[in-house]
């Protein structure tokens, strides 16, 4: 390890430090091996493994069914998206047709936990640049998210809601109710985050040409959701590849082209309007009908490889799956957009200040958990 | 009566006089002296206290929270006994670390504090000393912090407090420049350097009225340059916690803790206490030239209660700023100082001069 740090070293006036991995601005258990010379960053050498749990092994070994409760703690933040992933390429698989219903509520609780990871992360950027009053705001509107969550799906942070074939129970009476009083509350507030943060002449000197990638690099690295199309790389799956819902809804794929902090921070919020918009297309006709199709007790996939493309709070999440006809997969791969973006962390953050490497680490906005997994 | 709330000249003139005639001049200056420090300790604990606790309640005003509210009423206690556990708590020492510098450090950043405290003029005939160049003074000693928080960060062995500390440097001596510029133009108006002539001077209006734009700015600078040389937040970016955990005081536990977290609240109180004297009058009530009615009205009000709320506006102010804005940059923070505050000061300093000189002021 030692030698490794060594290298990274060029000449004697650079010297490295530890960016955690107890660190308040990584967000988890990440560690950053950085060169520095005076307060200029000359390279990050990212170090992941610390909250390895080995999930696609323990995959290996459990039914289908039981794959999306490992899913949901991969990214927990858009745990419901992640077991749309699983649950889709079960589906699919086994040639499933799903109610209408059953792709409505998904639809539209994929897109409040889209919401709620962008509050999240707006609370964390803003408390990565200094603005500590920021998280307590998003975390007040995220709350509300939480509780229509945990009136129809019994979790909140990760809910284990989706299940091969349908849902796990229905919605709750007052669902649709609700999340059209969290619409109009949060069409209310939304602006509020423009008014304490995007506004502010200290966070524009922060973000504008902080972390600069091109839509060539981008695409290069891999760089997926929206700190890809901060670059202008249009790869939102919902719109190239469309699930659920998303083809027949009306909703714009938000495209920055600066490629720069501020550009990524814009595409998120953006977002967060979208996804108003496709919420309300869809909460007032929820068809009625069954919230989960009958399966099989054991799901067997019939040989072969399946695979699936979803478009996750962070990016594209995608899970491949090797059946060999078993209950349990042969071998199963989640594609995670966090590990992706992090490896354009260095390219991004040469010769800016350190200040400067926690904003763009704070913009690609990793989650821990899934880069590990 | 002796003691008198708007006219505490009698009452220190009485112990003065006390003393000297019962005791030989040396030991009743020695008795003084002590009787001054022991009860700026007390206050300086005091003040510090109630202001780590005004400072979360501010916090949680502008955070949707309550903040503290279990310890006494609304919370009173909870910095007290924060403070009993900050005593308790172990003073731990770091391997191949300076022992001397790090221990050292802390007294220096507070005494730099404690001693700006001896020229501030709390009401009328209560400050502890009156110098002829109270200003200079202020600004000499307040500059001597920055000693220790470089020796902080150099001895305590650990790359983020030298970051910080270093960072730390570079902002205090650069703003130092524009605080004091922005006093030498209100000094220009009031023509002396002693508190007490200053505060005087504002009797019929405060300088901040009678200044015309040029004391406006200055005011504007003063704000912006003092919360910086007081390493608070959007300027907080030697212990910018995001970036560096705790800046120069990373290693720092216990009571050592405590005394760069208390000279940290002490300062942005002498900041604040200079602010309303140079700026708001001191404890000068508000009065408009003309208008004896109004100024016998106002001066019902007791000096010091006017001196304290005034600090204490320009303290919620300076909270606010904290927790409103995002941190700034390194860069950013010397572009702001050597590019923008210093030409503005400077020209300033020329426009108030100009307008003393055409006797243009009020």
């Amino acid at each position: 390890m030692v030698e490794e740090i060594q290298k990274t070293i060029d000449t004697e006036e650079e010297y490295t430090i530890n960016m955690g991995p107890q660190h308040p601005s990584t967000h988890g258990v990440l560690r950053f091996v950085v060169s520095l010379k005076g307060e200029l960053v000359k390279n990050v050498q990212p170090h992941c493994g610390y909250i390895h749990r080995g999930i696609e092994k323990m995959c290996e070994k459990i039914t289908y069914p039981q794959i999306i409760h490992l899913t949901d703690r991969m990214d927990y933040l858009s745990a419901h998206i992640n077991n749309a992933a699983v649950c889709l390429t079960v589906e699919n698989a086994l040639e499933i047709e799903m109610p209408e219903r059953v792709k409505y509520i998904r639809t539209i609780i994929e897109e409040l936990s889209r919401i709620a990871s962008h509050q999240l992360w707006w609370c964390a950027f803003g408390m990565d640049l200094g603005g500590l009053t920021c998280f307590f705001y998003g975390l007040r509107d995220r709350e509300k998210i939480l509780d229509i969550f945990e009136e129809s799906t019994g979790g909140r942070l990760i809910q284990s809601y989706n299940c091969p074939g349908g849902l796990m129970n229905d919605i709750h009476p007052n669902f649709q109710q609700k999340v059209k009083d969290f619409i109009k509350y949060f069409r209310k507030v939304l602006p509020e985050y423009d008014q304490l943060l995007t506004g502010n002449v200290i966070f524009q000197e922060r973000a504008k040409k902080v972390g600069y990638i091109s839509k060539e690099e981008a695409i290069n690295f891999g760089l997926t959701g929206p700190s890809g199309r901060g670059s202008g790389f249009a790869c939102d799956v919902r719109k190239r590849a469309p699930y659920h819902m998303y083809g027949k809804v009306d909703f714009k794929e938000v495209l920055y082209t600066e490629g720069d902090t501020l550009a990524r921070y814009k595409v998120r919020i953006d977002e967060m309007w979208e996804s108003m918009k496709i919420i309300e297309q869809l909460i007032d006709n929820i068809p009625a009908g069954d919230y989960a199709v009958k399966m099989k007790p054991i799901i067997k996939l019939p040989e072969g490889e399946y695979f699936q493309r979803v478009e996750s709070a962070r990016g594209e999440f995608d899970v491949f799956i090797i059946s060999d006809g078993n209950k349990n997969p042969y071998r199963i791969k989640f594609r995670s957009p966090n590990l992706v973006n992090l490896t354009a962390i260095n390219a991004m953050s040469k010769d800016h200040k350190i200040a400067d490497l926690v904003a763009i680490s704070g913009s690609l906005d990793l989650v821990i958990p899934c880069m590990d997994r | 009566m002796i003691f008198n709330i708007y006219d505490f000249t009698s009452f220190t003139q009485w112990i003065d006089n006390l003393l000297y005639s019962n005791l030989s001049p040396f030991w009743a200056l020695i008795v003084e002296m002590t009787l001054i420090g022991l009860v700026f300790l007390l206050g300086y604990a005091l003040v510090g206290l109630f202001l780590v606790y005004l400072e979360r309640k501010v916090c949680a005003l502008m955070q949707n929270r309550i903040g503290p509210n279990r310890v006494g009423p609304f919370g009173l206690f909870q910095t007290i006994a924060d403070l009993i556990k900050l005593l308790l708590k172990e003073l731990i020492s770091i391997k191949h670390s300076d022992k001397l510098l790090f221990n050292i450090a802390p007294f220096i950043v507070i005494i730099a504090s404690f001693l700006c405290i001896a020229a501030i003029p709390f009401a009328k005939g209560l400050h502890a000393m009156d110098f002829n160049i109270g200003v200079f003074y202020v600004m000499a000693v307040s500059s001597m912090g920055v000693v220790g928080i470089l020796i902080a960060g150099w001895s305590s062995n650990n790359k983020y407090s030298l970051i910080g500390a270093m960072r730390s440097g570079a902002q205090i001596v650069s703003y130092e420049l524009s605080v004091g510029l922005s006093l030498i133009t209100m000094v220009v108006l009031a023509g002396s350097m002693q508190f007490s002539t200053i505060v005087e001077a504002q009797s019929d209006g405060w300088f901040i009225f009678k200044g015309h734009i040029s004391s406006v700015i200055a005011f504007v600078i003063f704000m912006i340059a003092s919360t910086a040389e007081t390493n608070r937040g959007p300027f907080d970016l030697a212990e910018a916690e995001s970036e560096l955990t705790a800046g120069f005081h990373t290693e720092y536990s216990g009571i050592k803790f405590a005394f760069f977290f208390l000279a940290e609240y002490m300062n942005m109180f002498i900041v604040a206490a200079i602010a309303a004297t140079v700026f708001w009058g001191g404890w000068m009530p508000l009065h408009i030239g003309g208008l004896e009615g109004f100024n016998n009205a106002m001066d019902f009000i007791p000096p010091f209660i006017w001196f304290f709320g005034k600090t204490f506006v320009i303290i919620f102010l300076m909270m606010w700023f904290k927790w409103t804005f995002p941190r700034l940059r390194i860069d950013q923070l010397l572009t702001l100082e050597w590019k923008y505050l210093l030409p503005i000061n400077l020209i300033n300093v020329l426009i108030m001069a100009f307008l003393v000189l055409m006797g243009w002021h009020f």
